[in-house]
């Protein structure tokens, strides 16, 4: 037995040895068991135990917890111990609280207790050990508690260093378990000022306070800048003897140097030109140290000089803004990517993806590319080849695409299969994006496919066939690729997919070969056929119909095959029902009708079909009268609620929204085109458009959009905007549109930003916002006008100024037009100005609410929706949508903590609506409810549709 | 549009981790440290510090996932590995292995001095300290912990002030009464261990 330090308790000690000399696991478990009820009896029974047998006991069971056994007891004990007056034995009951007491123990006002008369002693060692405690297990009723007395012991002068230092993170850790219980307002400029304490400890654990405070509330701390970088700048041109203890390894202070870097992260470079010069020379000295001969040999002395350098690196990156820095940084992480250590290789690669991303050092660490190269194949860790796997996809472009790609294709074939999938994406991404010849990007997604083809996605063989279709010049060529691959015996599923869509279009382009004659090509497909799943089958089958259209020589052998026994009495409905159409079709309609149903693909627009965003813009009206039904049930509202509520539909479309929506999700209709399933035929028909010309889409005209409907994508950036006042409305290849909205009461003001992404003009550029007649008498807009050119790469500002006058559900229209390369292009946007952008978030107490709740119970003042999670329910995301969304976090209302429970007041011209919201969680069913109350029923109802889309 | 959906496709890969690792990360925000672990090279866990609260099951699944993962580690390989949302940094001193978990876009190789400085105080204490110490004074050791990081932070990096902390706790002890031998042998309340 080892010597015991300290006090020893010498039955801890013997009780240990036991455990220690158990020959196995079920001794092992005696012996715990032997004890355990030796304790028991020892706490139930004796009263006469003294503190010492007590903290002896809380000891073992804390080191019986340590071995992994639940402990279900001892904890009244330990909390006893905390108000001995003995140090060693209160040292016991602290410890045996943060490892063992959750934070929602029923003992924790016990506790506090305890901490709270700890907190006063004279004893800073005292005062310490309940500060330990506060920061290890960091509660909520902690800090509602005690939390207030905190900001003064770390700032006050009294207070001795060692306090200080442990006071400063224990506010940090309170503050992370609830920022809002303890405000800091008027200690805010005393806490910046530690940055200036004498006691470098002090300073160490001030920064990672400030730090944490930054992130919350840049501009309160703006003032810290300063002072980090005079800090900074003393640590680094120190001598390594001018800070004592706090060198290591010849470094001075490596972890304050890293946390004062790190504060600089969360700014952007200073403004204030003299502290920028310093805060540039303090990284040039840092980097120049990196040149140096090192000190030591000992990897301490390394690790922690380049992890300052690393760090330092880190903040170069952040600012972006120094050319002459960014490059340096470079070259220095260029050294380490042939370090014998395999740690700096690792980090190295890892930064550099971020330099890769500047464009003042893009170019720089393109210059690395064999070594990364090198790496990928040769390094034996996977975590490192991962990295140079990322650090080859950021450092791509189109000078170097080709090669780079060959490499990652070369990889594939032997890459380990956790980082397959995400291989096979980036390939795609970077071939797509830089193919200068797309016959080669058609190779290299064939090459994908045969390489590593179960790990190719959908989306990747979607789009090889999108680009094929929308670009002749390469349709031939992938004919005659995909034609050759599918001669190898045993071939990937999604080659066959691949193929057979291809030959179905362009199949006749390579027809005058003999070697690949129309029966050559139906039979190839079809020696596949058996091996394939039905979905495959399926859309092979639509391949044979086409063949009959483009080769009808072989119309007999494919009406064989469609006509065989297998297929017309298929298990699988859907191949059944194709057999059974695609042989009609083939019967009864003549070459003409054959040839005008088979036509090839028109090209896919650049967003989606035209046909599944008319589908979606119906959505909302089908998702919002779901939710109606599935609330029905459990809670039978009144009927009279329910068609007051909901206006009626235009009739044609319900069923459309109601059943398409479902059958077609994903981007499959695209790209089978020949969907034969049971489709909303008749529905279809009566909102003028044909079966057959429906099922094909609508033929792109300018752009996808007539005069009146929405820009496909539309409606999806619309609603991204309920939970934010900023970001991209739009972007396609010619323009971006971004937008800027500030609320204040019922009056908006909205930038909308065009930028124009071409080098070339637009002209004639108009935009004008248009108000529904349901709207025009709720909402006012003074819009300005916009210029009616607007340079290549420029952007311009229009702004509107909107005013609510009352409830409206439409939003306005934004309708755009412009000229560009002789082309009209006209976009019909929807503004993201709805009635909840009038919230303004509102405090109160528990008692107010319900007050407030009570009095709102008419059924029509409510509107409550039960609805599916369509993100993951993440409870701080949620929070952030809900805040967002113009609503305040109301805590300790709710008594379940999981459920959100907001107020808010909503402003209009002609009235101010209090509304009341609570939304309801249950992460096991994945679902929401959703209750709004207030006054106006028209308002719950607006609120309640457009949040339901939110979560 | 496709190429968009690639990318989301590929940020799913990375909101498709089981849920319970998103529990983990949302928690766990902004905090230099979440966890640190002391285990031996047979796989019995001597030291658990979790600077976040985290439920019992978690702790137990996450130390078990990690001691597999960093024992099947081959000498020489990266010190670093990226786990669910987490970084993992560990280093092996003797017969025992170190391990931390930090959040991805912390400092690496100062996590590794961290382990080094905590290994350093250790030794100084205990005097060339073995797995044995730290076992028979796990107490000790946790101690040591909350003077050196605090909340996950490093709170004094220097060693003279956290042996010098330690050794004032150390003499607050010495003033307590000593107990008897025959007390600690438990004869005054037989069974006492």
């Amino acid at each position: 037995m080892p010597t015991v330090k300290g006090d020893g308790m010498r039955g801890l000690a013997v009780f240990i040895s036991d455990i220690r000399n158990c020959k196995s696991k079920e001794a092992e478990i005696k012996r715990i068991n032997k004890e355990l009820a030796n304790i028991r009896s020892k706490f139930k029974g004796d009263k006469t135990l003294d503190g010492y047998q007590k903290k002896k006991y809380v000891c073992k069971l804390l080191f019986i917890f340590l071995l992994g056994h639940d402990i279900d007891f001892g904890h009244m004990e330990a909390v006893n111990l905390l108000s001995s007056n003995k140090y060693t034995e209160k040292q016991i009951g602290y410890l045996f609280i943060s490892v063992l007491v959750g934070a929602s123990s029923d003992l924790m006002k016990l506790v506090i207790q305890s901490i709270k008369n700890d907190l006063v002693s004279r004893n800073p060692i005292h005062i310490n050990l309940a500060l330990h405690c506060m920061a290890n297990v960091g509660s909520r009723e902690m800090a509602d508690s005690v939390g207030g007395d905190i900001p003064k012991l770390l700032t006050s002068g009294e207070t001795i260093d060692s306090v200080k230092q442990s006071a400063g993170l224990t506010l940090l850790r309170l503050q992370r378990s609830s920022p809002e219980m303890i405000p800091l307002g008027e200690w805010t400029s005393r806490i910046i000022h530690l940055l200036n304490d004498q006691h470098m400890g002090v300073v160490t654990s001030a920064t990672s306070l400030i730090e944490a405070l930054v992130r919350k509330n840049p501009d309160e701390y703006k003032s810290c800048v300063s002072l980090a970088v005079s800090r900074l700048s003393r640590i680094v041109t120190a001598s390594y003897t001018d800070l004592q203890d706090y060198t290591y390894y010849f470094v001075p202070a490596p972890w304050l140097s890293v946390k004062l870097l790190r504060l600089l992260q969360n700014y952007p470079p200073p403004e204030d030109p003299s502290v920028r010069t310093r805060l540039t020379e303090c990284l040039e000295t840092i980097l120049n140290k990196a040149q140096e001969p090192p000190k030591s040999k000992k990897v301490q002395h390394s690790n922690a000089k380049n992890a300052v350098l690393f760090e330092a690196i880190n903040l170069i990156i952040h600012m972006d803004s120094d050319p002459n820095l960014l490059v340096r940084a470079c070259n220095q992480l260029g050294q380490f990517l042939q370090h014998k250590e395999t740690n700096l290789r690792y980090l190295a690669l890892e930064s550099m993806c971020l330099l890769a991303t500047s464009e003042f050092s893009h170019e720089a660490v393109k210059k690395h590319q064999d070594t990364v190269i090198t790496a990928l194949k040769t390094e034996r860790d996977v975590s490192v080849r991962q990295r140079a796997v990322d650090l080859l996809y950021a450092m791509c472009d189109r000078s170097n695409a080709e090669e780079i790609v060959g490499e990652m294709l070369e990889y594939l074939e032997s890459a380990d299969y956790s980082i397959r999938e995400e291989m096979v994406l980036k390939v795609a991404i970077l071939a797509e994006k830089y193919a200068v010849d797309y016959t080669w990007y058609v190779d290299v997604i064939l090459n994908l496919i045969r390489i590593a083809g179960d790990y190719v996605s959908e989306e990747v063989w979607y789009r090889v066939i999108q680009i094929v279709i929308n670009r002749d010049d390469v349709q031939g060529y992938a004919a005659k690729t995909v034609f050759e691959a599918l001669q190898a015996p045993a071939c990937h599923e999604n080659m066959v997919k691949v193929g057979g869509y291809i030959l179905g279009e362009f199949g006749n382009l390579i027809a005058g070969d003999p070697r690949s004659s129309p029966l050559v090509q139906f039979q190839l497909l079809h020696s596949k056929y058996h091996l394939c799943s039905p979905n495959t089958r399926g859309l092979l089958l639509s391949t044979y119909i086409k063949f009959i259209n483009l080769f009808p020589e072989i119309k007999t052998s494919i009406q064989e095959i469609l006509g065989s026994d297998n297929n017309l009495r298929n298990p699988d409905v859907e191949l059944q029902q194709r057999c059974i159409e695609y042989l009609q079709l083939s019967t009864v309609a003549s070459p003409d009708v054959l040839a005008t149903v088979l036509e090839e693909m028109p090209p896919f627009p650049e967003r989606e079909s035209s046909i599944l965003a008319k589908l979606k813009k119906k959505k909302p009206t089908a998702t919002a009268e779901g939710g109606e039904e599935k609330e029905k049930e459990p809670r039978t509202i009144p009927q009279a609620q329910v068609s007051t509520a909901e206006p009626a539909a235009p009739v044609p479309l319900q069923p459309v929204g109601n059943t398409a929506p479902a059958a077609n999700t994903g981007g499959a209709i695209d790209l089978l085109g020949l969907d034969t399933a049971p489709a909303p035929a008749a529905p279809a028909a009566s909102s003028g458009l044909g079966f057959l010309v429906d099922v094909f889409g609508d033929q792109p005209a300018t752009n996808g959009v007539d005069d009146d409907s929405l820009t496909p994508g539309a409606e999806e950036n619309f609603k991204k905007f309920f939970c934010k006042q900023n970001g991209v409305l739009f972007e396609n290849d010619l323009l971006q549109i971004g937008i800027k909205a500030e609320y204040r009461q019922n009056l908006a003001r909205v930038g909308v930003f065009f930028g124009n992404k071409t080098t070339f003009q637009f002209t004639n550029f108009t935009s004008n916002l248009v108000l529904a007649d349901s709207i025009k008498s709720a909402v006012s807009v003074q819009p300005k006008a916009v210029d009616p050119v607007v340079d290549g790469g420029a952007q311009v500002q229009q702004l509107f100024n909107i005013e609510c006058i009352d409830n409206f559900t439409d939003a306005p229209l934004l309708k755009i037009s412009f000229t560009h390369s002789g082309q009209m292009q006209k976009l019909n946007l929807k503004l993201p100005v709805i009635i909840s952008k009038f919230l303004e978030p509102a405090e109160m107490n528990s008692e107010a609410f319900f007050t407030r709740w009570k009095a709102l119970s008419q059924p029509e003042q409510e509107c409550q929706k039960i609805f599916k999670a369509q993100f993951p329910q993440d409870t701080e995301q949620v929070k952030q949508k809900v805040l967002g969304f113009g609503l305040s976090i109301l805590q300790g209302i709710d008594p379940n903590p999981d459920n959100f429970v907001s107020s808010a007041i909503l402003h209009t011209r002609n009235q101010q609506v209090g509304c009341l919201v609570r939304l309801e969680p249950n992460k096991q069913m994945q679902m929401y409810r959703l209750t709004i109350r207030s006054t106006k029923p028209e308002i719950s109802k607006a609120l309640g549709d457009l949040l339901e889309t939110q979560f | 549009m496709i190429l968009i959906s690639i990318v989301a496709k590929q940020e799913g890969l990375d909101s498709s981790k089981p849920v319970e690792a998103q529990d983990l990360g949302s928690l766990v925000k902004k905090i230099m440290m979440q966890f640190m672990l002391l285990f031996s090279r047979q796989g019995k866990l001597r030291l658990q510090k979790w600077f976040s609260a985290y439920p019992d099951r978690v702790k137990k699944k996450t130390t078990r996932e990690l001691i597999t993962l960093v024992l099947q580690r081959k000498p020489k390989m990266c010190s670093f590995l990226e786990w669910k949302d987490l970084k993992i940094v560990y280093k092996r001193y003797a017969s025992l292995y170190f391990c931390c978990a930090i959040e991805n876009d912390d400092n690496e190789l100062l996590t590794l001095e961290v382990i080094h400085r905590y290994v350093e105080l250790l030794d100084k204490y205990f005097g060339s300290v073995c797995e044995l110490d730290i076992i028979f004074n796990f107490e000790k050791a946790y101690f040591m912990l909350d003077e050196f990081l605090l909340g996950g932070e490093v709170q004094e990096s220097s060693k003279k002030n956290v042996l010098k902390a330690i050794a004032a706790q150390d003499l607050l002890q010495e003033d307590e009464e000593p107990h008897g031998f025959l007390d600690e042998l438990g004869f005054t309340s037989p069974n006492a261990w």
